[in-house]
């Protein structure tokens, strides 16, 4: 979201200097404590899977649509995924109707990078015969409303989604493919919890609300998976982070991505 | 499936010798050239591997439209683009979500290295046009657009310098070529200021072990000083002639 006013800014952010300088953090969070995160599944009955997520005043709304098309030629036995995001106008003052924004497709690639590289949906079941038809998955996600950390609740949403979402079955009969009536669930496995910092001074907090990220001078998302390792990364916004400070982001997503796991795995069974 | 997978070349053999013969932390060859285009108020052409890369700067200039005026400081535009025949398959001409993605992290690279509050009320635009593309074209292209930007006589902080590490049967190695990018297991692009030692561009894909993400991306870092070495040579070559000696840090 663009930055709407420079003195309020300046100022806010000269006050939540002096809080961070003491470890504290102005609605009195700790430097690495995550809002409340909320996961409710299946509120879309006519999708295939779906999730609302909040996290504090943050909302969105995952759905998942599964029906069947072509493979990408250089990958002509997995199956396709695609994550969209957007922001929609009666989420923010700020936020405007129309086709969608830079950041609406930094945060659905950036999104779309953790689900896919963490091998969370296994492509390669999603296969129905190979080079002609696969299963094709796509989630979209409508922002409803905007207090920061779009990239955490977006990601929360399409995995609780992902997780929960069945499909309709279909068999290969003479090299065509038939819908039957039974429903399986979309082929998932890990689960990829991301998880956003935002520096501000020389401070590095987590989960940024929207105060935040109008004083932040840089953002960095990193997404670990269910051993530990690290998936996806993306940092942000028009400022640097130290080699030594992109070390402390990784431990403390890996740390914070633990916790936040367990809750995403208890509301999508 | 079982065919498709016994097809798959393996990228590094038991000697750590790569597909194209380069060592695990060997760079492809290199070339670059500053003021290239005539317009432009600066400009430098890089080939990194097979890549071709033109990036262009104009600025700083009037803002337009002009509800974009920042008023302390100069607004920094960037656009990546991928020309229809720089790809197997041809492509869209039309900005692809990628390629739109890729223009905002370029972006937000170069900026800290602009020292926009001396141009407040004005735009510098900086344009990259892959030509030909084969794997970390975007760190190439920030490399090439941090010597346009200093060609154009714009006030900066640092060049701006990018590499990408990545891995490849389950070994780090430092810039991936198009085949280890779709066929490996992970890219990284990492771009630096060198000399303030900050981190301008970071992007991870694949799957890295904490052990493995450290030492993917401190290798990064390390092949971006050499990057640096030779953006510091095309600077004097095109400013001072041939022959003059920058600062021994050149391979």
């Amino acid at each position: 979201m663009p930055k709407k006013n420079y003195v309020v800014e300046t100022i806010r952010k000269a006050e939540m200097t002096l809080v961070l300088a003491k470890g504290k953090r102005l609605d009195g969070r700790a430097l690495e404590e995550h809002r409340p995160i909320k996961i409710q599944t299946g509120i879309i009955q006519k999708a295939n899977g779906s999730a609302l997520v909040t996290l504090g005043n943050t909302e969105v709304v995952a759905g998942v649509k599964v029906a069947t098309g072509t493979p990408f030629p250089d990958t002509p036995d997995k199956g396709l995924l695609v994550v969209n995001a957007e922001i929609l106008p009666l989420a923010s003052a700020y936020a405007e109707a129309g086709p969608p924004s830079e950041d609406a497709i930094e945060l659905a690639r950036v999104v779309d990078r953790g689900v896919r590289e963490s091998e969370m949906v296994d492509m390669t079941k999603l296969c129905l015969i190979p080079s002609k038809t696969v299963y094709t998955v796509f989630v979209d996600v409508n922002i409803m409303n905007v207090d920061g950390n779009l990239f955490d609740a977006t990601s929360y949403a399409v995995v609780a989604a992902l997780r929960t979402a069945k499909m309709k079955k279909f068999k290969v009969k003479d090299d065509k493919v038939e819908e039957t009536d039974d429903m399986v669930p979309v082929p998932v496995s890990k689960i990829p919890v991301s998880v956003t910092m935002a520096r501000i001074g020389d401070s590095l907090v987590v989960d940024p609300n929207s105060e935040e990220e109008a004083a932040m001078d840089m953002r960095i998302t990193i997404t670990t998976d269910d051993d530990g390792n690290i998936c996806a990364s993306q940092k942000g916004e028009a400022s640097v982070i130290s080699p030594a400070q992109v070390l402390q982001a990784a431990d403390t997503s890996i740390r914070v991505g633990k916790e936040i796991r367990k809750l995403i795995k208890d509301a999508s069974g | 499936m079982l065919l498709l997978k016994a097809e798959k070349k393996q990228l590094i053999n038991s000697k750590g010798i790569r597909l194209d013969g380069r060592k695990f932390d060997e760079l492809r060859p290199i070339k670059l050239e500053v003021g290239v285009l005539k317009n432009a108020d600066g400009s430098a052409y890089i080939e990194w591997g097979k890549n071709k890369i033109m990036a262009a700067v104009y600025g700083p200039k009037e803002v337009h439209p002009k509800h974009q005026v920042l008023p302390d400081r100069a607004l920094v535009r960037s656009r990546y683009h991928m020309a229809p025949f720089s790809v197997d398959e041809r492509k869209n001409p039309a900005p692809s979500r990628r390629e739109i993605e890729i223009s905002k992290v370029i972006r937000e690279a170069l900026e800290p290295a602009i020292v926009v509050e001396d141009y407040p009320r004005t735009a510098i635009e900086v344009w990259v046009e892959v030509l030909q593309s084969d794997g970390g074209s975007r760190v190439a292209g920030i490399t090439a657009s941090s010597l346009a930007l200093a060609d154009a006589g714009i006030n900066m902080r640092d060049m701006v310098v990018g590499c990408s590490c990545g891995i490849i049967e389950d070994t780090v190695v430092a810039d991936l070529d198009d085949t280890e990018d779709k066929e490996g297991s992970g890219d990284m692009p990492v771009a630096i200021m060198p000399n303030l030692n900050q981190v301008t561009l970071l992007q991870v894909d694949g799957i890295y072990t904490r052990e493995n993400f450290q030492k993917a991306f401190e290798l990064a870092i390390e092949k971006d000083k050499q990057v640096y070495a030779m953006q510091r040579e095309a600077l004097t070559k095109k400013y001072f002639g041939e022959g003059v000696s920058t600062s021994g840090e050149e391979e």
